[in-house]
């Protein structure tokens, strides 16, 4: 009896502490991101913040895979569960017409972020439409598509010596994509269950898009015309074709069964050895350099996407801005934050913990430079990024393009020539359903 | 003479006592159902139907437009979705086939004396007690060329399940068949073990070898829980989302669900999804019906 007494005290007790402690911590934000190591840095950086302030941040996340629909469903139903959202940066037409997101030109403005932050992050993660000069979100975590390679590899005697037998040239970091071909066939010898190169094939949502771009924009071609929303002629032109042949070239060079790869099967080339380099987003370098997560990690170089034939050297941009969600109770709270969140020393203590800040004058100093083996081609990348369309029906753009490009990448269906004046065809009707072209 | 559809209600009860009568006990258990059928079942239902005729999309506050059957006529001249609906017809066929296949197989050997057969039928029964999900990601693991256990097992070299356009669907349906067979199997095994013992005495006197018997004895007998079975695993097999999704990315094998939650739940096409939701009730209420009138007529027999 004595017992149930006591517990049951224990029970209230526990219960009003549980109660206080909430009713303490009034101010709260919750921010939304996806389920990754970033989001972790960013709750660090959060509980920062609460020291200096007392307001709580907490970083809500969910896997990637369904990151953008429970995102969207939250907005659609007007719900105020999420303050802040860490959103992809083609989501900025559907965040911003759709009224998701609140307008931060008047911010952007007073604090001359697109000065303070590196140009493409300003042009990808904040502004909407494109050069309307209208903001919808803060450049947070900067991101684009680079390389990782096998230092050991490359930089063993003998391969070098075979390699130049071969082809001419000296085996070193691929500064073109005809380089980057011949180094992935150099390598593909599947009855060492080694293979050249690991490359994002998945068409579930953007990956294979972001692995064709890179191609792409570095053979100098567009996805189409942002201003104008013409296609024809952009995305079907001499110089798509030939990217896309030359992305469809180096599957061949893949490790078994690369079908469905994102950026964990990515990582898993270089952990697993099977492949001598892998196409990644920046954000998934740091579990690269990591012994605990990586065997290879002493052994493993990066670097930057490599020009194509003309010279054009682009890569396909990842990464997120931060936006205030229009149905938060808290904005002003909000609001603050971001102005805290902007401080440059506040963005030097962001690169320290792990994120990829967008700021011009970290990205610019030796010290961030140098704090990583990735930094350096980091830095290069985020000056020479592009994307994908950001009107809101990008998902559907999307779609169209992994239906029409799969087909011809992995089950060699077609020529590239006929895939993307088919997808040219799709994206024109798309327009014209959406009034954006006649 | 009339027949009471009810049970009338006992005059001693309590029930009876606080002068409930049989009526307002009967309201009192079926309204709540009624109701939450209503709420979350019928109003989504018709509300759809609506949404199916407009261009709404949920992602924007633009108000949705009325366009008639624009939507339907699209669909239905999208040569994508045909191949869809043509890849879930073939899904449908091999993998209900192969349960029925080995899920009665197993019923008939399981179904005699032998010893730890309690055992032996539910470590059988396990597969289907797992999710889907998780089933996927293991398989997703077993088929991997470069260190699955099935080429290793089979000496397949670098076989590629998922990623070969021509074999990914075969591989989904391989491994929905090992799951759901185990169901085909206790269903069967209850209808086997329903069967008379004296008709089988009866043909072993007659001297009916084994293939008469089973063709004459066993499976006209069996026939109608078969359909069951069918009816359920083709219901399901129609909508499978989790196993296709997880499993593979070939568009050879993307399946009528998959291809529905991409336009509802990524390009928020949320008209043109609804439209699509209904062509698929459509045709799975027919062929259903089709099962449940043939159902009919071999309980007649």
């Amino acid at each position: 009896m004595r017992k149930l007494v006591t517990s049951m005290l224990a029970g209230i007790g526990l219960t009003l502490a549980c109660g206080t402690s909430v009713y303490a911590q009034e101010k709260s934000l919750t921010i939304f991101w996806a389920e990754w190591d970033p989001a972790n840095y960013l709750q660090e950086l959060g509980n920062e913040y609460e020291k200096e302030t007392g307001v709580k941040i907490t970083v809500e996340t969910t896997p990637w895979a369904d990151f953008q629909t429970k995102t969207f469903t939250e907005f659609n139903a007007h719900g105020d569960a999420y303050d802040l959202v860490v959103g992809d940066s083609q989501w900025l037409g559907a965040g911003s017409t759709g009224g998701h997101y609140v307008d931060l030109t008047d911010f952007f403005k007073k604090h001359d972020l697109s000065n303070v932050m590196a140009p493409a992050t300003v042009k990808y993660y904040a502004e909407y439409p494109g050069n309307s000069g209208k903001y919808w979100a803060i450049p947070l975590e900067g991101d684009a598509v680079g390389w990782a390679y096998r230092k050991d590899w490359f930089e063993d005697p003998k391969e070098k010596e075979a390699f130049k037998a071969k082809y001419g040239y000296e085996l070193d970091v691929p500064k073109d994509f005809k380089a980057l071909r011949d180094i992935a066939e150099f390598f593909y010898r599947p009855d060492q269950k080694r293979y050249g190169i690991a490359i994002y094939t998945d068409n579930s949502y953007d990956a294979m898009a972001m692995g064709f771009e890179n191609a792409l924009f570095s053979y100098g071609g567009e996805l189409g015309d942002y201003a104008t929303y013409k296609v024809d002629g952009h995305i079907n032109s001499d110089k798509a074709v030939a990217a896309l042949d030359a992305y469809k070239e180096l599957y061949k060079f893949t490790p078994p069964g690369w079908a469905k790869t994102f950026f964990v099967e990515d990582n898993q080339a270089i952990t697993e050895n099977l492949a001598a380099m892998s196409m990644n987003f920046f954000a998934f370098f740091p579990s690269l350099i990591n012994e605990a997560s990586n065997p290879n990690a002493k052994n493993t170089g990066f670097f930057a996407n490599p020009a194509g034939p003309h010279g054009d050297q682009f890569a396909a941009l990842g990464g997120q801005g931060i936006s205030v969600v229009s149905y938060s109770q808290k904005q002003d709270e909000a609001m603050k934050f971001l102005e805290w969140f902007i401080k440059d020393s506040t963005q030097k203590r962001w690169a320290e913990l792990g994120g990829y800040t967008c700021s011009q004058a970290v990205l610019k100093s030796a010290e961030f430079q140098n704090a990583t083996p990735y930094n350096k081609a980091f830095y290069e990348t985020m000056f020479k990024v592009k994307d994908f369309w950001a009107v809101p029906e990008y998902a559907e753009l999307l779609q169209q393009l992994n239906q029409r490009i799969y087909p011809y990448m992995i089950g060699g269906s077609g020529t590239a020539k006929e895939t993307l004046d088919a997808l040219a065809a799709d994206w024109n009707a798309t327009f014209k359903k959406y009034g954006r072209v006649q | 003479m009339a027949t009471t559809m009810i049970t009338t209600l006992d005059r001693s009860s309590r029930a009876a006592a606080r002068g409930l009568s049989d009526i307002s006990i009967r309201n009192l258990f079926i309204i709540p159902t009624v109701l939450f059928l209503i709420v979350f079942n019928i109003f989504p239902l018709i509300y759809s139907l609506g949404y199916s005729f407009t261009d709404f999309r949920a992602s924007t506050n633009a108000p949705a437009n009325f366009v008639g059957l624009q939507n339907y006529r699209d669909l239905l001249n999208d040569p994508y979705v045909w191949a869809n609906f043509a890849i879930t017809a073939k899904y449908v066929i091999i993998s209900v086939a192969g349960q029925l296949l080995v899920g009665f197989g197993v019923a008939m050997l399981l179904n005699r004396d032998i010893p730890l057969k309690g055992l032996i039928t539910t470590l059988l029964l396990l597969p289907m007690m797992l999710s889907m999900a998780v089933v996927g990601l293991f398989w997703k693991l077993l088929y991997d060329p470069s260190w699955g256990v099935i080429n290793y097992a089979l000496g397949l070299g670098n076989f590629e399940w998922l990623a070969d356009p021509k074999m990914a669907l075969y591989a989904v349906a391989l491994t929905d068949i090992w799951m759901w067979s185990p169901f085909v199997m206790l269903l069967s095994l209850a209808g086997l073990s329903a069967v008379p013992k004296h008709l089988y005495e009866a043909a072993a006197i007659d001297r009916a070898g084994p293939f008469y018997t089973f063709f004459r004895i066993t499976l006209p007998l069996v026939a109608p829980i078969l359909m069951i079975a069918v009816i359920f695993r083709t219901m399901e097999a129609f909508k499978t989302f989790d196993l296709a999704y997880i499993l593979t990315s070939q568009p050879t094998a993307e399946l009528i669900s998959i291809r529905l939650y991409k336009m509802a739940f990524q390009e928020w096409q949320t008209g043109r999804s609804c439209a699509m939701a209904y062509i698929v009730l459509i045709m799975v209420l027919a062929i259903t019906n089709i099962y449940v009138k043939y159902l009919n007529k071999v309980k007649e027999r």
